[in-house]
Parts: C-alpha cells; structure tokens; sequence
C-alpha cells in the first residue's frame, strides 16, 4: 500500500493553515498542521465534496444603494455555486433592509440568504 | 456665420475673441469636447518669449501673449502660476547660448529676465543638479492648465451666443456665392461667411479641402511624466539648453500640484499616435534626472502621456488667408499655447479687419467675464463659509487630492460636460494623486442622478470610450 | 464645538478607536468623510473578516454593521459624516468643512484613522494609449459591489494583491470573463487562501514574473500584451502574452494616506509608537494610515488602542516615555510600529521581503529569537513584545533564512 502526502491550504480563516493530509488514496490517515479542529471537517469536505460560501449581492428597490450585499447562511457544494448565482441574480426586494434579514429562504438543503449590511429607505 | 474649425486653445480663443463682435459665431469640433487634440498634452507652459527668433511671427505673438494671459486668467477664470523659468546652463559654452537668449529678449522687448549666478541659482533652485553653472531667469513665464484655458474660453463663447457643435469632423469644404458650405462626417452641412481654420495636426489637410496650401505639418512626439507633489523639486521651468529641435526635456511644477517632466521629441507618422514608448520614457528620466537628480522615477509618477505637435519645416506660426478666402491659423507649434490670446487678435483685429477689410464692431453687451467660482479660490474660510451657507453642494467634497466639490461638479455638468475627462477638465477632479480612484466613482453617482442618464452612457473621453457594459443587477 | 478626543476617519481603526475612547468615558467626534462610515469595509462583501476580533466568520459589511450599531449606542460618540478635514492645528483645533459650512472643534487628544488609498496603474509608466477600461481593483469593487455596475466583458486583473484577487472571483460570478492575473513579483501577492478561492476555484492561470508591456485599445482596451520579466523586472522578449480584454483591474498595491497631516513624521505613513502616538504628543494613529496592514482584524486591534491611549492623553493620564527607534534589518520589508515606548507592551508586525520556507526573527536587543515556517511577504509576522527595562537607543530586527 502506497501513501499520499499531500499538502492543503485550510479555507475556513484568513489564518490559511497548510495542512499536511497522509491518506492511502481512498481513505485519509492522518491531519498535520491545522490549528483546529475545523481544519480536518474542511479538509475532509475538500477531498470528497469542496464547499464554498455564496457571496454576492441583490438588487434592491428604493434604497439608499441599488445592492444589498448578501451571503449564504453555509457553505454549499462548490459544483451548485453557478447555478444558484443565477437564480440569486433575479431576486428583488423592497428597502429598508436591515442586517441579518432573510432575503431567501431555502436556497439550498435548508441554508439561507441573509443580508449582511443594512439599507434604508431612499430620501431617509 | 463665422465658423471656426477646430475647438483647441488657438480655436477657442479666436471663437471668443470673435463674439465680441458677432454673435453668429459657430466653433466645429471633431472631438467629443475642446482641447483635446494638441491642447490636450502638452508642458502647459507660458513662455517668456526670450527664445524666439526675432522678426518671426512666433517672437511678437507669443510676447503679446504672455502679457495678455493676466486679464485673460481672471476674466475667464483659470489659474496660472507665474513662477518664473530658468534655462540652465551646465558648461562654459552653454553661456554663448545664454547670451543669445540675451539679446533676442531685448530685441524682443522682453524686460523681465536676469542672468542668475551659481549660488544665487542654488538658492532659488535646491534641488536642481549641483554642477549648474547658472541660468537665465525670466520672471514672467508661468503655468496654466491648457485644455482649461480652451474649455473656459468656450464657456464664455456660449455666454455670449456663440455656439459650439462638437463631433463635428470636417469631411469637405465648397465654396458658394455667399461664402463657403461645410459638410461633416456626420451627413450635416453648414453655410458660413466666413471660415477660419484651427486645424491644430490637420490644418494642412483642411486648407487642401479648400484648394489652398499651407506648409505641410507633421506630427512630433512629446512624452511626459507626471510627478507626485509630496516634496519640492523645483520652483520654476526648468530648461535645459535646447537641441536645435525643441526647447528640451523640462522639469516644472504643474498647476495642479505635482510636477511635470517632458517632453521628448519624436517625429511620428501618424497623427493619431499619442502612446506612450519605453524608449520615450526612458529618455525623459535620464534627461530630468540631469536636471534634478532627486526625481525617484519609481516612486514618484502619477502618470504617463503623450502628446503631439503640429511641426513645420519653417517651424512658425503660418496665419493668413488662402486663396479660396478661408482664413488658415497653421503651424501653431511651441510656443501656440503662449501665443494664442495674441493669435486671437492678430486673426480678428489684423487678418478680418485690416487685410480682409471686414469691419467689425464690438457688442455693447459683450460679457468677458466667467463667473463659476472655484472653491479652491476661496481667499478665506469665512468666505467660504459663508458661500457654502448658500450652497450647500459648495460643502460636500468629491476630489480630495485637488479639493474639488459637489458644487462644481454639477456646475461642470451644467455647462455641457459630457465625460468623465470633460468633468476633470472642468473642475481639476481626480487630476490629484490618486488619479481618481476615490472621486470617480463620486462623479459617477452625481452623473446618475440624472435620470435620463444610464450607466452605459457615461463615457471617458470620446464616443466608444464606454466605462460600464452594463447594470450588475437589473 | 468641543470634544475630548476627536477621531478622523470611520472605518474599521476609527470606528474602534471611537468606541474604546467612549468606553474611557470620553466625549468623542467621529469625522467620516462619506455619507456613511465603514471605510472599504463597505464593498469588501466577501467572507474571513472577524476572526480575531469578534471570534466570528463575518463579511466586511457585518464587520462595519456590528463596530457600527456599538458606536450608535453609545450617547459619547458623535459621528460628522459627510465632512472633509481642512486643516489640524497645532493648538489642537480641527478644521472641517460639511454640508453646513466651516466647522471649528476643540479637542484634547485626536486619533487619525485615514486608511489607504490605491496605487493608480497610471503611475506604472507602462506604454500604451489612453483608453477607458482602466481600473483599480478597489475602484472596480466598489462599482460592482455598491454601485450596480459593471465595468467590463472580459477582463485581465494586475498585480496579485488580495483585492485584486477578490475582484477576480467576483466578476467571474457576476459573467466577467477573467483571462488571467498576472504577478511581476516571482510569488503571488496576496494570501495563499485567496489563491485557492477565488483562482483555482476558477481555473483563473495566475502568471508570475510577468508585466503589462502595452495596451491597446480604440477608445476602450481591446489588447493587453504582457511580457515575462527578470528578477531586476526588466522585460525579457520572446514570452508575450496577448489578452484579448476590454478591462484591465489592477491592483498594484496600497499607499497610507497622510494627507492633510504631513506635519506629521511619517514616511509613506505615519510613524508611531507602541501607543500609537504620532511625532506630537496628543495625535495618534492606527491602521491603514500607518502601514498597510493584512487583515482588517488587526486595524480594528490597533485602532482600538490608538483609542484608548487617545482617551488616556485627553484625561492626562499618559506618560511621555522615551521613544526607542524600531529599525528594520535584514529581510525586512515593513516593520511596524516605528517607535517603541518601552514602559508599555507591543506588538510588532513585519513583512518579509521575500519568502521562505524557515525563518528566524531575531531582535538582539531585547533577547528575542523566534522560528517561522512558510513565511510570505504577504503575510504579516506579528510578535508580541513586555514592556522592559534595558536603556538602548535602538532596536534592530532581522530575519535570517534557515535552510
């Protein structure tokens, strides 16, 4: 039996831990590297079923600013990412907007789309 | 109608100058606004006009021209900077030329010059190279922001009646019982009684449209760099003894802050050819770096550019009027920014009134005066206070590095700016040190408020210059 | 008008700075010269803001949103936004200018927390006409983040900075076609995280060692044609590469604004101490305008502190200490704080000039030795310094490869 070393840059932080993954091609032995535990969960999704966050915004009527920043409540499997930014694009909603509202429900297997800024009315 | 081809500093001047007189004046542009053609890029300096072989047309009109820059400055308000120019003499034999410069000031009728000695030249320049042996000093040469110049005397133009058509590209010119009919690229024709052309590059092939021949013009090369202003480099022009071609690469404070050092001189082939080269920019930092060694050319630019020149072989100006009538404002190299206040009366005092025997009579209700007040102008902050009490947009800054506001944006908006440039043109935005990076997008939002404007309007400079393919979100 | 301790500039430093100042039972003044505060934070609408300082995965817009509903809870804190400073002097009154007029306020201590700002492609020197389709990343952020626009077709971004990495990913989701980033430096420049979500991701090639040779366009750029460079960035012929674009993003680095306080020592930004404190005693800095820093947690950090000594000087209760001058030795890009005040803690942060995969930071004079792994110049070293006793005029850092 062989073993794989390979070395992965840790996406949950800014902190960007390299870590060292030893499997035997099929199965992962051992974590080197990662500063916590949410290093291994990450890596483990990486190898098997990349994640990634939506972070993007929405069209917004009669607001301070024509956009609402916006981001999914979870990390989404990578291959659905352009799909949904289509369906992300067609959305509209009315101001005020406040931070943390739900601008989509659902968009994927129970994960949201929450505005991440705050928007008021025109003229206000 | 008197119709001016060609909306550079030379052509909007006389435009101007003309509706003193007339009011069907009609200025024709190529371009998407004024001063963008050789206007547009160059030193932007008022010369002396010491250096100027005497008898030529070029030594009294850029003399008479310099003195009328003071008026001229405060009725159409824009600034200029008389800070003074040194040519700069680094070896015993470079005095002969000195003394050249010596003679032709005064049979110039240049008064204002002085020969200045190493050490007081390393007081009044200390960050110009130590081996300068001394330099001629004219106290009257200054800066100006030449597409300014350009643009508020077609402000005033407009004040005044006169009108101004841009895209306007001259295709052809027939000559009718009553004057002259004009057809442009865009299928419209004109009939005027007079046509005066300010061709800038294309004079040549704009007097060939009329049957006429003037000295054939050929494109020269000048590139820039401009400079950060963060420390001093020097107070005044600095020139350096010039080639046979130009007055050489120079190093000047701009009127905007920072400073400016160019221009190289290349004979081009094409007239449109206003990139930048690295051969060209390499020859500027070795020749500014001779003048002032401190300039960092890694951290200090802002920018680059280019520019062209209208050179004849005669290297003058050529003014006078072809055979089919048309008035031809030709050659207006170096020193035609300088000279172009002059060049207005000579064409309309001179050329229409004397030799053609036109008589003109002023207009009782003539205004010369512009009246957009400058922020920046302000003398004290009471005053600006109490200006900002009224308009409170005069309060609510856009430009940071050149302090330019709300207030003027709109006044430039108002006045026919049509572009992102046309707006720094106008108000000196985003000409600072961030080159736009903070202020843009602020020009960009008050340019939306109006709402018949969309996003893929909004256009840099010229049509086709687009900024946005579309909305994000719609 | 009056307050004890007045704070210019209301991003993520400032608006710290107010919140600690107020917390210290100070009359603040937030002077913001937009119409709302959150500096960058605003159109950086992507994730990993927060981490450090919230204990929170959080956007930039969250970022701003939390800093921001603290500050307006606070009855101390008064926020000016939409002003412009004119001028600060030195018998510690601030000039500025608002819808309203001309404003004069009094103050015991000011914070100045004026960011960065971005380094036009204009300044490069890079040959090529003058055409429309230029522009910087953070510019081209904010149109397409907050403003709804968006500024191309296609696009090549320049330079690897973090923000112009972002801005790949994002006009890629918003139907941008990203060509390429290309990088002069010989590594990339922004962080390894970055790299992987938002061009691998992708499949965006980065090129390294490569630079803009010409631009070319009609009106709009059509053509960027780019050439292989040396370790001197001398172009090397017979390796152009054509983009065929109409946008050029770059994103070639971030310059600390100091304006309009040039009085104050600074070289490209001010130079503090250890307490944040300027060269004049009641005027102290923090974040961006000091040096640029790589995780906006760590701005927030220092401008919380800039805020607390601010509120400590406007009540007389800072100490002038000696300032000890902070040097940079070998390997040493930037190196942050200036000056050390050695009666008080620190926390040095340095860049590497370049990377390396095992580094020692060595600080003689204060008996310091440390290794690092995988050191980038695009990753902060921060280390934290005790207060100390020893007399010394200088401190000397340097960073020795190890192989």
């Amino acid at each position: 039996m062989s073993l794989n070393e390979e070395k992965i840059t840790c996406l949950n932080c800014p902190a960007g831990c390299r870590i060292t993954v030893i499997s035997d091609g099929e199965k992962i032995i051992s974590f080197k590297g990662n500063n916590c535990p949410k290093g291994e969960k990450f890596v483990n999704d990486e190898m098997i079923n990349p994640k990634r966050y939506i972070l993007t915004s929405v069209y917004v009527n009669n607001g301070t600013m024509p956009l609402v920043s916006v981001k999914s409540t979870d990390t989404i499997p990578k291959d659905k990412i352009i799909s949904l930014m289509e369906e992300i694009k067609k959305i509209k909603i009315n101001a005020p907007v406040k931070v943390g509202d739900i601008i989509k429900e659902n968009i994927y297997e129970n994960i949201n789309l929450v505005a991440t800024r705050s928007i008021g009315l025109k003229g206000e | 109608m008197i119709a001016i081809i060609g909306a550079g500093v030379t052509g909007s001047l006389i435009a101007r100058e003309l509706s003193r007189y007339e009011k069907d004046v009609v200025l024709f542009e190529k371009n998407f606004s004024a001063g963008r053609g050789v206007t547009k890029s160059n030193s932007g300096i008022i010369h002396g006009g010491y250096d100027d072989p005497p008898g030529s047309l070029r030594a009294s009109l850029s003399r008479k021209g310099n003195i009328l820059y003071t008026e001229l400055s405060e009725d159409l308000n824009f600034r200029i900077n008389r800070c003074g120019s040194h040519v700069v003499a680094f070896e015993k034999k470079d005095f002969e030329y000195i003394n050249k410069l010596v003679k032709y000031a005064n049979t110039n009728g240049v008064k204002s010059y002085e020969i200045i000695d190493r050490e007081q030249l390393k007081i009044m320049e200390p960050e110009l190279n130590g081996n300068a042996l001394g330099s001629f000093f004219c106290s009257d040469s200054g800066v100006v922001n030449p597409w300014n110049v350009a643009v508020s005397a077609v402000t005033n133009l407009q004040k005044n009646g006169g009108e101004v058509y841009y895209d306007k590209k001259l295709i052809r010119i027939e000559k009718i019982n009553s004057g002259f009919r004009l057809f442009f690229e865009d299928g419209t024709q004109y009939e005027a009684d007079l046509v005066i052309n300010c061709g800038g590059l294309f004079a040549d092939e704009i007097a060939k449209m009329a049957g006429d021949i003037v000295p054939e013009i050929f494109p020269v090369k000048g590139e820039y760099y401009l400079l950060k202003p963060e420390k001093t480099l020097t107070n005044s022009v600095i020139f350096p003894i010039p080639d046979e071609n130009t007055k050489g690469c120079l190093v000047t404070p701009a009127i905007d802050g920072g400073y400016l050092a160019g221009p190289t001189a290349k004979k081009v082939l094409s007239k449109y050819d206003n990139t930048n080269t690295e051969e060209g920019l390499s020859e500027v930092r070795t020749r500014a770096e001779k003048l002032v060694p401190n300039i960092n050319f890694r951290k200090d630019p802002v920018k680059t550019f280019a520019g062209l020149r209208p050179e004849t072989e005669e290297k003058d100006f050529y003014i006078d009027v072809g055979n089919s009538g048309i008035i031809h404002v030709s050659g207006i190299r170096s020193p035609g920014l300088t000279a172009a206040p002059a060049i207005a009366k000579y064409v309309t005092e001179y050329i229409i009134q004397e030799k053609l025997g036109i008589k003109l009579t002023e207009r009782p209700d003539f205004d010369p005066k512009n009246n957009v007040r400058i922020i920046d102008s302000f003398e004290t902050l009471e005053e600006m206070n109490s200006f900002i009490k009224e308009h409170p947009d005069a309060g609510e800054f856009v430009c940071y590095c050149n302090k330019v506001t709300k207030y003027e944006i709109k006044k430039a908006i108002e006045q026919g700016a049509r572009s992102i440039e046309d707006i720094k043109f106008l108000t000196g935005a985003s000409f600072g040190e961030c080159q736009g990076g903070y202020c843009t997008g602020k020009i960009i939002e008050i340019m939306l408020q109006d709402k018949r404007v969309k996003p893929e309007d909004i256009i840099l400079n010229e049509k086709n210059s687009w900024l946005f393919s579309s909305e994000v979100r719609i | 008008m009056s307050s004890n301790v007045v704070v210019i500039g209301g991003g993520a430093a400032g608006l710290a700075a107010a919140l600690k100042a107020s917390e210290e039972k100070c009359d603040v003044t937030l002077i913001e010269r937009d119409s709302d505060v959150g500096g960058v934070l605003n159109q950086c609408i992507h994730n990993g803001f927060g981490l450090d300082y919230f204990k929170k995965n959080l956007t930039g817009p969250e970022f701003k949103e939390k800093l921001k509903e603290k500050v307006l809870s606070k009855s101390n804190i008064k926020i000016k936004s939409g002003a412009f400073v004119h001028s600060v002097e030195k018998d510690k009154n601030i000039v500025f200018i608002d819808r309203n007029g001309v404003n004069n306020l009094k103050c015991d201590s000011l914070v100045i927390t004026t960011g960065a700002k971005e380094r036009p492609f204009t300044s490069l020197g890079i040959s090529g006409k003058r055409l429309s389709g230029i522009y910087s990343a953070g510019l081209a952020q904010k149109f397409i983040n907050m403003m709804n626009l968006r500024p191309g077709n296609s696009a090549l971004i320049v330079g690897s900075g973090d923000i112009g990495l972002i801005m790949a990913r994002r006009l890629t989701l918003e139907g941008v076609k990203v060509e390429g980033v290309i990088e002069i430096m010989p590594y990339p420049g922004g962080l390894q995280r970055n790299i992987k979500l938002c061009l691998e991701d992708f499949s965006i090639p980065l090129y390294l060692s490569r630079a803009v040779k010409y631009v070319d366009g009609d009106r709009r750029v059509n053509k960027i044609i780019t050439t292989k460079v040396d370790d001197k960035f001398n172009h090397i012929g017979g390796d152009d590469i054509t983009f065929n674009v109409d946008t050029l993003v770059s994103s070639v680095g971030l310059v600390p604004n100091v304006k309009p306080f040039e009085f104050l020592e600074h070289s490209a930004g001010f130079s503090t101490t250890n307490k944040n404190r300027t060269s004049e005693n009641w005027i102290f800095s923090a974040g961006n305008s000091t040096v640029v820093f790589d995780l906006v947690d760590y701005v927030a950090q220092e401008g919380e502190k800039a805020g607390y000594m601010a509120a400590l000087q406007a009540k007389n209760d800072l100490s002038p200490a000696g300032k000890i001058k902070l040097l940079p030795g070998k390997n040493i890009g930037i190196l942050y704080p200036s000056y050390i005040e050695k009666d008080y803690e620190s926390k040095i942060y340095l860049r590497a000039r370049q990377p390396m995969e095992k580094g020692v930071l060595l600080i003689p004079e204060l008996g310091i030795e440390k290794e690092f792994e995988d050191i980038k110049p695009s990753e902060m070293i921060k280390i934290k310094v005790p207060a100390f006793d020893k007399n010394t005029d200088r401190i000397e850092v340097n960073l020795n490869e190890l192989k």
